[in-house]
């Protein structure tokens, strides 16, 4: 049994310590958003937050998470980068939606000011193959707007 | 059994079936589905025609929710949206009321494959005319009940109104008809000028639920008791399975079942995670006896330029013209290309009291039960194909193959669902690529700048390998006895395959265009989003431009010169516009244009953009992309742009980068740091897209048209900054630098 | 460094630089542009490739050759100048004779000292007709206006009259010499490595006044945090390096046995994969005459503990376990990678927290990072697992430390 604290609740999970949360979040607690692209650190799709910071769940093995604070794109509610993402209808096929989307929070939360370069670089982790780029990219521009005169309103 | 799946269609899919006769077209594999509909004059029925009975299309429910059927398949191009507009448009309803199906043998309409931006041009246009006879028969049917002349009625909301105030609903009116009758061609539509969905952007309805983690795609499916099964492919092509001990893979955690049929080697599991590694043992245990049998990359362009070819005519004009005084003549070319879908292949089979149940995301449900069925050997009505979305496609990728490895497996494991999805490395290296291609065109000018002579052809396998027989499955080969392979087959014009868009839509005295179709097939191909058109538009355009320079004339000017249709030069002088052509020029900065019309059916789209190149490394930099679109009737305007913009940004990162590299045995782009496609840093500055308003016009597919545009668009604007003409994509940095220079 | 050395450095610098009380004039500015024959530019091309000018010359995702690139040392960030011929912010004004200068003697048009970041201690062996070269190639670059920012180094050493100290200790003008016991192609390479080519700047170590131990030429050092391996008989390689091996390494930046290049050597091996296949190939000659002949015993595949090896497992097998199919498909086992059999855990720690980093639209080696996934005793508890299980050296002490000055540095 493995200890994981997801989207703030704590689930024992019946699994090997090598199993990547991937397989974890999608198999053992049905949450479909992190999606399986790669499993090589190459495409993003997998993207999910551990204490904070975007990281691939396809080759993070859960022996890793223990105390960690981990958060998918369903522990989200609807938040600003998702109303973003909705706003500019960023998405064709979408299957690399969820993960862009956490990178994006992930980054935000990190600087929620950042320059038209900071965001590219940032995102150049993950794929898209249907080109909604400019489309994620201009939602990730108006989340930042958006974040920012939240947090104005409530310091 | 029913899965527990939150989305209706797949609750739906499970539960009981409502067999009603639909007349199946016999499922062919020509790779547009059911056939070219080329906008015509008279209102036309798209799949109507196939499928007449309004009951395949639409049905009411007595409490007056309406459920529309479509035998395509949402793949991610917004086709589900699109539908409910234009239903709801023409049932004066609210699309909240109306649940939509897709692709599913047992329920809907067989419409070939969602390929070749048919699905307007056919459902679209079925489910518009249907849609308008049941709104029509209800009104009639009221005006029986309220004995009024039908012309005295209004409808709104899915209500019938009298002019004394009474009024009925749907439901209770659908009660006393019959919508099992056929539908009745050239019946009048609504005005357009009355439209309020159609043509007005509709935020999609599948969006919501991919951004928040909701059961979208078949790789979200769970079903009771599901298994998880990995295949094992053959390393190369042909490869044989040799004697190997299994049991020490068999002994593994988790591990139910290893299934071996020849050559055909794949595990099943209780988690995915043992399917893997159990898959990864399997891997490093087989022994495999290999044969060279692919091409030798460096030579497989002129190799297949030689091979032997069936010479089809596309079309030739004969017409005086002055004499030429300046001949020009160029080859182009493209490597092989892959589909490249972000999430592998997946699907999920159940074999039930020998019904074989597959959850897929094909592009063609009733082609690949076909395919199944004699995989399987059993009676097609015994093979289900339901389907569900994947990532997105762009042309025959593994969806259909992975059904096949579910299909094999389930039926190993009778009433266990079994999930199969195929790892990175096996999309990258089994998938069916798109076409390596060679285009060679002479052309000459006369005097006052005007084409005389236009001389080409086009050198291409078969564009359409997609299974409807079981010889096709990738599996086959592999099998202990092996189906026959049917022959490679050309498509038809006006679609075409290698020749699709071979026909100039410039008008020209003299031309002469010929497609060399090459049965034989140096590398495992099929159909890659555009087909030939990709090619072949950008042979065309960049052509344009190198006659334009011969002539000096400015590119723009050069193309409505020799252009007489006018939505053509429509699209071509909106692009221009607002992209600012006739404007000032930023010193260091390229510009290029390019235009088509996908097919010379579909939609008209020109492309304008800037770009830079970094001297010293030869590094192309996008800058801004001006696109115009003509789609006919644009549904869902917001849906069309998405396209567009998808289609600019893929064709980009196919022209500067990608190109499927192999050894004489095995291909060598195995995942994402072998076969490089755009990132974010390397998008475009910016790209916007322009519509062409065409109310009332016939839909016209749009999903492909911008491919090739921006193919040239970039060849011309490099030519335009560098004075270096490329012709043979991908245009990478080593070669930039090469043909610019120290 | 610690204050008291850094105070030593200086004192000694002080006296030195006292003893030297040069004074170096400007050399007037020439206004108008030259040009070059095409030849000679093309070969400055290549020698300016072999001399890894882009690397330090251009802020990444920057305009080549226009400077602004901190380049880290242990003293502080020094500042790659704008070498493109704008006249203002850029080398325009230099003469050839102000370029020679810069490159035998360190010292820069208007008379001012240059720091040692810029190897001329190695570049004053470059023959006459090289530096032109070099020159007629720079200065028939897109001129950029670009000011590069003020270095960041502590007082006194901020001040240049130091480094006539230093050149007097350290900088050894004269032309190179061939040596007469080796053919042709290996002497070619011993100029293109030592004169042009300054491998020695990084895999060279250094004494604590930043100088290349010369003693120990090429037998491994360290750049911008990455260990940098021996070039010689000192070399971890499990493998023994080949001409042929090294030859495509530095071309292509990966060797099916060996491994890919990674941190600062990615971007070298991207240079020389535009120089001419035949000066690679003399590089890898005389670096390969310098190797062992013999490799060490190769690891016997050892097992780290469970909760390591389920790390390695989920994290690191889909590419780097014995059934992956990367390492099925050609890639090295890791019991043959450099960084994990060498000395110091530097290199094994930096890759695993930076990974190899994607290069726009070229098929080559790339590696995701791990500095989100892991914590620092996880990257500890990895690299000692990685040592322990794929070779048979000595476990590396201090991993701990190490992390943490790698996460510091970066
Ligand atoms: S699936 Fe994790 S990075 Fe691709
Ligand atoms: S939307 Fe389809 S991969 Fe990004």
């Amino acid at each position: 049994m493995i200890r994981l604290t997801v989207n703030g609740n704590v689930h024992e999970v019946d699994v090997e310590p090598d199993t990547p949360l991937l397989y974890v979040l999608r198999d053992e607690l049905a949450l479909n958003g992190a999606k399986f692209g790669c499993g090589l650190g190459q495409c993003g799709a997998c993207t999910v937050m551990v204490d904070g910071q975007a990281v691939f769940a396809c080759l993070t093995p859960v022996a890793l998470l223990l105390d960690r604070n981990i958060r998918t794109i369903e522990g989200l509610g609807i938040n600003p980068v998702q109303r973003a993402f909705i706003d500019e209808q960023a998405a064709q096929c979408g299957y690399c939606i969820a993960g862009m989307v956490m990178r994006a929070q992930a980054l935000l939360e990190r600087n929620p000011h950042p320059t038209e370069l900071e965001i590219r670089d940032h995102m150049s982790v993950n794929l898209c193959r249907c080109g909604t780029h400019m489309r994620i990219l201009a939602a990730v521009r108006r989340a930042a707007v958006a974040m920012g005169s939240a947090s104005v309103v409530q310091p | 059994m029913t899965p527990v799946l939150s989305r209706r269609d797949l609750l739906a899919a499970g539960g009981l079936v409502v067999a009603f006769s639909l007349r199946s077209a016999p499922g062919d594999a020509a790779e547009q589905g059911s056939g070219p509909h080329p906008a015509g004059p008279t209102v036309p029925m798209g799949s109507l025609k196939e499928t007449p009975l309004l009951d395949a299309w639409i049905r009411v429910a007595p409490d007056g929710h309406v459920t529309v059927f479509t035998g395509k398949a949402e793949l991610g191009q917004g086709l589900k949206t699109a539908l409910l507009q234009v239903a709801a448009e023409q049932l004066d309803m609210n699309p909240e009321w109306i649940a939509l199906v897709t692709a599913d043998t047992a329920r809907t309409a067989d419409e070939g494959f969602t390929a070749g931006s048919h699905s307007m041009q056919d459902s679209g246009t079925a489910i518009l005319n249907a849609a308008a006879q049941v709104r029509g028969l209800l009104r009639d049917a009221a005006a029986v009940e309220f004995g009024v002349p039908a012309d005295t009625l209004s409808i709104a909301d899915g209500m019938v109104r009298a002019a004394d105030g009474r009024s009925i609903g749907y439901g209770p009116l659908a009660a006393k008809l019959d919508l099992h009758v056929e539908a009745t061609p050239g019946r009048p539509l609504k005005d357009p000028a009355t439209y309020r969905l159609m043509g007005t952007p509709m935020p999609r309805v599948d969006i919501p639920g991919k951004l928040t983690g909701g059961a979208s795609y078949v790789q979200d499916i769970r079903l009771p008791g599901m298994l998880h099964a990995r295949a094992i492919r053959q390393p190369s092509v042909g490869a044989k399975l040799l004697e190997f001990d299994t049991g020490p893979v068999e002994r593994m955690p988790g591990v139910v079942k290893v299934v071996r049929e020849g050559s055909y080697l794949a595990v099943v599991a209780d988690k995915e995670w043992h399917a893997i590694k159990a898959m990864r043992a399997l891997t490093a245990a087989a022994r495999w006896q290999e044969t060279a049998t692919l091409p030798d990359e460096a030579t497989v362009l002129d190799m297949i330029r030689q091979l032997p070819a069936r010479d089809i005519p596309v079309l030739t004009w004969k017409a005086a013209a002055a004499a030429p005084v300046k001949q020009l003549r160029a080859r182009y070319t493209r490597p092989y290309v892959m589909h490249g879908s972000i999430g592998p292949s997946c699907a999920v089979a159940q074999f039930v009291d020998g019904t074989m149940t597959v959850w897929t995301h094909t592009q063609g449900v009733y082609p690949l039960r076909s395919a199944l069925a004699s995989l399987l050997r059993l009676p097609p009505e015994q093979v289900r194909c339901i389907h569900v979305e994947g990532s997105g496609c762009y042309g025959h990728n593994g969806a259909d193959d992975v059904a096949g490895d579910a299909a094999l497996i389930a039926r190993s494991m009778p009433g266990r669902a079994v999930r199969v999805q195929w790892m990175r490395e096996q999309e990258h290296t089994s998938e069916p690529y798109g076409c390596a291609m060679i285009a060679e065109v002479e052309g000459a000018v006369d005097a006052d700048g005007r084409i005389v002579d236009w001389d080409y052809g086009v050198w291409s396998n078969t564009h359409n390998r997609r299974p409807n027989v079981g010889g096709l499955m990738l599996q086959n080969a592999a099998l202990p006895e092996p189906l026959p392979v049917p022959p490679p087959a050309p498509i038809p014009m006006p679609e075409g395959g290698g020749e699709r868009n071979s026909n100039p839509l410039y008008a020209l005295p003299n031309a002469r265009v010929v497609s060399h179709f090459i049965p034989r097939m140096p590398m495992r191909v099929s159909a890659l989003r555009s087909l030939g058109a990709y090619l072949n538009v950008f042979a065309i355009e960049s052509f344009m431009d190198e006659l334009a320079e011969a002539a000096g004339v400015d590119p723009v000017t050069f193309r409505l010169r020799h252009l007489q249709d006018d939505r053509a030069r429509a699209v071509i002088q909106l692009a221009a516009d607002k992209f600012g052509w006739s404007g000032a020029r930023t010193p260091g900065e390229g510009r290029g244009f390019a235009f088509a019309r996908y097919k010379n059916l579909g939609a008209y789209c020109a492309v304008a953009l800037t770009l830079r190149v970094e001297h010293e490394t030869g590094q192309i930099r996008l800058g801004r992309v001006v696109a115009a679109v003509d789609s006919g009737q644009a549904i869902n305007p917001d849906g069309i742009r998405n396209q567009i913009e998808g289609a600019i940004i893929q064709s980009a990162s196919w022209t500067l980068y990608e190109a499927v590299h192999f050894d004489h045995r095995r291909i060598l782009s195995r995942d994402w740091s072998g076969y490089p496609i755009m990132r974010f840093p390397a998008v475009p500055e910016s790209v916007s897209v322009h519509i062409v308003p065409r109310p009332g016009e016939p839909f016209l597919g749009t999903g492909e048209a911008g491919q090739g545009p921006t193919a040239a668009a970039i060849a011309n604007a490099l030519r335009d900054a560098t004075g270096a003409r490329l012709r043979d994509v991908p245009f990478t940095a080593p070669k930039v630098k090469a043909a610019v220079g120290v | 460094m610690s204050k008291g050395r850094i105070a030593a450095v200086i004192a000694i610098l002080l006296i030195a630089g006292g003893c030297v009380a040069l004074w170096h004039p400007a050399i007037a500015p020439v206004q108008a542009r030259a040009s070059f024959p095409s030849d000679q530019i093309a070969r400055g091309a290549a020698l300016a490739a072999v001399g890894d000018c882009a690397v330090c010359h251009t802020v990444s995702g920057g305009q080549p050759y226009a400077g602004g690139r901190g380049v880290p040392t242990p003293f502080g960030t020094v500042y790659a100048t704008n070498i493109t011929p704008d006249p203002e912010s850029g080398i325009g004004q230099w003469s050839e004779a102000a370029f020679r200068r810069a490159m035998r003697d360190g010292i820069d048009r208007s008379g001012r000292h240059l720091y040692p970041v810029l190897p001329y201690p190695h570049f004053t062996r470059a023959s006459d007709e090289d530096i032109a070269a070099m020159y007629a190639f720079l200065m028939t670059r897109a001129p950029i206006r670009a000011a590069t920012p003020p270095n960041q180094l502590p007082f006194p050493l901020d001040n240049r009259v130091l480094l006539a100290g230093w050149n007097l200790l350290y900088l050894h003008p004269g032309p190179w010499h061939p040596d007469p016991a080796h053919d042709a192609t290996w002497n070619r390479g011993d100029y293109l490595v030592e004169a042009i080519g300054h491998c020695g700047a990084c895999h060279t170590p250094h004494n604590m006044l930043g100088a290349e131990k010369g003693a120990q030429a090429l037998s491994g050092g360290e750049a911008e945090n990455w260990y940098a391996p021996p070039l010689q008989s000192a070399s971890p390689a499990v493998q023994p390096w080949t001409e042929d091996a090294l030859a495509a390494y530095l071309r292509t930046g990966f060797d099916a046995r060996h491994g890919a290049a990674a941190g600062p050597m990615t971007a070298v091996t991207e240079e020389l994969a535009g120089v001419p296949e035949a000066d690679v190939r003399a590089m890898a000659v005389y670096i390969a005459s310098l190797m062992p002949k013999t490799a060490p015993e190769p690891a016997t595949h050892g097992t780290g503990d469970a909760h390591a090896q389920a790390i390695f497992a989920g994290a690191c097998a889909a590419c780097h376990g014995t059934d992956a199919p990367m390492t099925r498909d050609g890639a090295p086992s890791l019991m043959l990678s450099s960084a994990v059999n060498a000395p110091t855990p530097r290199g094994a720690i930096q890759i695993i927290l930076h990974g190899i980093p994607w290069r726009e639209g070229k098929p080559a080696p790339y590696m995701p990072s791990f500095a989100a996934a892991l914590t620092d005793a996880q990257v500890a508890e990895l690299a000692g697992y990685l040592r322990a299980t794929f070779s048979n050296k000595p476990a590396w002490s201090d991993l701990r430390t190490e992390v943490a000055k790698a996460r510091e540095a970066s």
